[in-house]
């Protein structure tokens, strides 16, 4: 990591980790030859495993950790019955696992006019579309982001990629690393286990706690949109962090395939909230494994807004590992014509007195088909943990389809679950209403509809919260009548 | 119960015990004899089920072997004779699948053609009508392998048939024992309600000697034409080291309604299927359930309640009580078709967990596939609540009786829907014997 950057901007750099970000940020540039063979090439194999490693100059206990996980990738079968059959339409040899130069990019031309369109409508600054339609590889945003990292430096905070958070601070990351989501614990987890890169590490010390969220958004890069992108975060005792990633603004992606992993890890009285906001294209399959682990009296939320994709299966998780420790999850789902949104939650209660809470919206418009899958589990050793979950689904057309799948174990003395679900479509009182007053119908359903999400919407920042409902009503264009 | 020593044969799972069947059954229509063979095929063909299959998900599948469960070979010499359960138009009692006596049907009603008889009596006396609905509907829902077992095996049973615009206002009845050490039982049940007719079927399946281990694999399937209206009431005592599969189908055709209640109060693991079907705009199915689980029990529950019509409504209410170390596992889904719009669909589960030990999984599940629906579903479990109990306590009632209180409470919501004070009070002193056991 010691290459020097002819970059003028590197003079804002004061301290060592500063400088490390930026060097970071220009690894598609700067680190490699470019008479070296960039690209890993398309399928999978353990020669694919030691070119990743060769080329990002990972230690020895990352490239075991590859390998161990390609092997059970191999080994490990599809989800089962339960998935949508749509998955097995994925092959695995046809993919480019790494690719150093980051994503390919295309012409201006060449954006989809739908996209092009998406963008004026929801008002995304000039060179944020560039890079979001995949015309640029890299997003600069040294200027919004360089105050707010001096910032967090002097308070000890650790805001790095992932590949970079194991070479550098492998004392913290590795204890940590692949432990909240084994390996092995789905094939897809395997698979980012085995050719991960990009993704963010975080570490937030003893009590800090941080006034503003951190957005992946501030370090965009190549890597860091990678289709296997791997974060780790961890709050330190008592700290209180809120992560950001993604943006409304719909991602025109070449790759067909993304599956991250995210595990977080909230110490004795931390505080972790993680936001995410998708909209991917609808050739995307979106298939990420996300857990977090809460030790006592500490709290983790997944905020999560999926849009778009072909077919996203992600049930954001929490472990309540220490007494006193709390989970929630509030999920958003839009399905459209030829999307599946396969979303819901998982709540593992393992400690006493842990309670959790899961509130998932969905709506499906033409053909689109939102689902919601569910875990909460109370084994029997286990005294007075509380689980409430509900799950409301809006259907749109008379095509559309929605299905809730919760499962609850409950066990021992005093824990109380309850679970409740409902689908509806837009009351015609409510239309009627609106019309009445002169709103026109396609108006009056996108009111309808932002009306139904509107106590989740709520709960994100602001910003996401303003360009979510003017995506709500995009979508709801011509879905009427 | 000594009087009747296990008789040594193969288990009622064998090739052999098939063979008996079929040569203990003496001019079997062929169309039978061959529907029997094909299932028969069918049961070998099948796996077992494992836990990996999502219809087994949670499920001890482990308990589901049938080895050392002979076929039961009822005769006329097992019969006892009992008072039905509830004043009725007529009765079947049937000992280890055979009909043993019982109460004749009322003469008027068989004068308005109304049809009630044993299954195998029914097949002699109208075979080609008995054959358009026999096997018409299956719930499907995972135990299609004991369906196929019961569909080869199957000897008697209830058959009822209701003509036309004919009202039975008093409810016919029928008793299903299991006698003889390790009896397997294959009772099957018909009923078809022809167009805007209404009756009501109480069956009663238990074990005589509650020592003693059964193995039961019912089938029941109900069939209300348009504006045919079926009540069912179910009521299973089987011995705490039975297994028993109940297999219940419903289907509503146009502005009928089925409305069932299933009291399961016994065996060592139950399996409950249900599926209601909606084929004919408006129709209307209820399915109702009280499980009582104590000791070591695991009743495993999995329901579907499938809209295919537009204007159909459905409800469904499972509610179980758990004690000791005791498992229940609902599972159920509504789907929603496209066609079926305007549907109303309800599904609720409750769980009330009396034991730290006991455990209590629900998977409640939604498949809708047309938007002007209105459909939810909800499940709780819990303990008894702390308030109500201060409550209670408060004005001098002792915790235990102030416990039983709210249990019964809990049950009432069940059994106040049964629709026959008879029988409601007799459900609820099954139901208090059975708390009183499980302490």
């Amino acid at each position: 990591m010691s290459c020097e950057l002819p970059n003028s901007q590197e003079a804002l750099a004061k301290d060592a980790q500063a400088k490390a970000l930026d060097i970071e940020r220009n690894v598609g540039n700067f680190r490699y030859d470019t008479s070296y063979d960039l690209d890993a090439g398309k399928g999978l194999s353990e020669k694919t495993i030691d070119f990743i490693c060769n080329a990002k100059k990972e230690p020895d206990w990352i490239r075991d950790f590859r390998k161990k996980a390609l092997k059970i990738f191999n080994e490990k079968h599809m989800p089962g019955e339960w998935a949508s059959a749509d998955l097995k339409n994925i092959d695995f040899d046809r993919i480019s696992y790494y690719m150093a130069k980051g994503r390919q990019t295309r012409s201006w031309e060449e954006v989809p006019e739908e996209v092009k369109k998406t963008f004026e409508r929801l008002g995304v600054p000039e060179k944020e579309r560039a890079f979001l339609a995949g015309v640029e590889a890299q997003f600069d945003s040294e200027s919004s982001y360089s105050n707010m990292k001096e910032d967090l430096a002097k308070q000890g905070v650790i805001f790095v990629t992932s590949s970079e958070g194991l070479m550098k601070y492998p004392e913290i990351f590795r204890p940590w690393f692949g432990k909240v989501i084994p390996i092995g614990d789905n094939k897809f987890s395997a698979l980012n286990s085995a050719v991960f890169s990009g993704g963010s590490f975080i570490y937030i010390p003893k009590g800090v706690k941080l006034k503003q969220p951190l957005q992946a958004y501030f370090r965009i890069n190549a890597e860091e949109m990678g289709q296997f992108e791997r974060t780790l975060i961890i709050a330190d005792e008592g700290a209180e962090m809120m992560y950001m990633e993604g943006c409304t603004a719909p991602q025109y992606e070449t790759s067909s395939l993304h599956s991250a992993v995210v595990e977080l890890v909230a110490l004795k009285g931390a505080k972790i909230q993680y936001v995410t906001v998708q909209n991917w294209s609808s050739n995307v399959f979106n298939l990420v494994t996300k857990r977090g682990m809460a030790m006592e009296d500490a709290q983790i939320r997944w905020i999560d807004c999926n849009i778009g994709s072909r077919l996203t299966m992600k049930y954001p998780a929490v472990v309540l590992r220490g007494e006193g420790a709390r989970g929630e999850v509030l999920s958003i789902a839009l399905a459209h014509d030829g999307q599946h949104q396969d979303t819901g939650s998982k709540m593992i209660h393992v400690a006493d007195r842990t309670t959790s809470n899961i509130i998932s919206k969905s709506i499906s418009i033409g053909k689109g088909r939102a689902t919601y899958r569910g875990m909460v589990s109370i084994p029997s050793h286990l005294k007075h943990c509380k689980n409430n979950t509900e799950c409301d689904a809006l259907l749109i057309n008379d095509n559309s389809r929605t299905d809730t799948y919760p499962a609850i174990v409950v066990k021992g003395e005093g824990n109380s679950v309850q679970h409740e679900a409902s689908v509806s479509k837009v009351s015609e009182e409510q239309i009627f209403y609106m019309r009445q007053r002169g709103i026109p119908e396609a108006e009056a359903m996108s009111l309808a509809v932002n009306g139904f999400v509107n106590d989740l919407v709520r709960e994100f920042p602001m910003e996401y919260s303003v360009e979510l409902r003017r995506l709500i009503d995009l979508e709801m264009e011509g879905s009427v009548g | 119960m000594s009087d009747f020593p296990a008789v040594n044969s193969a288990s009622v799972v064998a090739e052999a015990a098939f063979a008996e069947h079929m040569a203990s059954w003496p001019r079997m229509p062929a169309w039978l004899a061959e529907a029997k063979r094909e299932a028969r095929k069918r049961f070998a063909e099948l796996t077992m089920p494992t836990r990996k299959q999502e219809a087994w998900r949670f499920a001890t599948v482990s308990n589901l072997s049938c080895d050392g469960f002979t076929l039961a070979r009822g005769e006329a010499s097992l019969a006892a004779s009992v008072e039905p359960v509830v004043t009725c138009g007529g009765c079947l009692d049937f000992a280890d699948d055979f009909h043993a006596g019982g109460k004749p049907l009322d003469p008027e009603l068989a004068e308005k053609g109304v049809i009630f008889l044993p299954l195998d009596a029914a097949l002699r006396a109208y075979p080609e009508f008995v054959r358009k609905y026999l096997f018409g509907h299956m719930p499907n829902l995972g135990s299609e392998k004991f369906e196929a077992l019961h569909m080869a095996m199957f000897r008697s049973g209830v058959f009822l048939y209701v003509p036309k615009n004919v009202e039975v206002t008093l409810p016919l009845a029928a008793l299903h024992e299991a006698v003889r050490p390790n009896a397997g039982l294959f009772p099957h049940t018909l009923v078809v309600a022809d167009e805007n007719s209404s009756v009501t079927l109480v069956e009663v399946f238990r074990s005589r000697d509650a020592n003693l281990a059964h193995f039961a694999c019912a089938a029941s399937d109900l069939v209300a034409l348009p504006g045919a209206r079926i009540s069912r009431r179910l009521i299973q005592s089987w011995s705490d080291s039975s297994l028993a599969f109940h297999l219940g189908s419903s289907t509503a055709d146009r502005d009928s309604s089925i409305d069932s209640i299933s009291l399961h109060l016994g065996g060592g693991h139950v399996r409950a299927e249900e599926h209601g079907r909606i084929v004919g705009r408006g129709g209307n199915v209820q399915m109702h359930s009280l499980a009582v689980a104590t000791g070591s029990r695991e009743i495993d529950q999995r329901t579907l309640q499938t809209h295919l019509a537009c204007d159909g409504k459905s409800d469904l209410l499972y509610k179980n009580v758990l004690t000791d170390k005791a498992r229940t596992i609902f599972a159920g889904l509504i789907r929603v078709d496209e066609l079926a719009q305007r549907t109303d669909a309800y599904q609720t589960n409750r769980n009330l967990l009396l034991s730290p030990d006991a455990e209590a999984s629900s998977l409640p599940g939604l498949e809708i596939l047309a938007n002007d629906v209105k459909c939810s579903h909800g499940m709780t479990t819990g303990q008894l609540d702390a308030d109500q109990m201060f409550y209670l306590l408060s004005r001098g009632i002792p915790r235990k009786e102030a416990e039983k209180l709210m249990v019964f409470g809990f049950f009432e919501e069940v059994l106040s829907r049964m629709g026959n004070e008879e029988l409601s009070a007799y459900a609820g002193g099954l139901l208090e014997k059975r708390m009183g056991a499980a302490g």
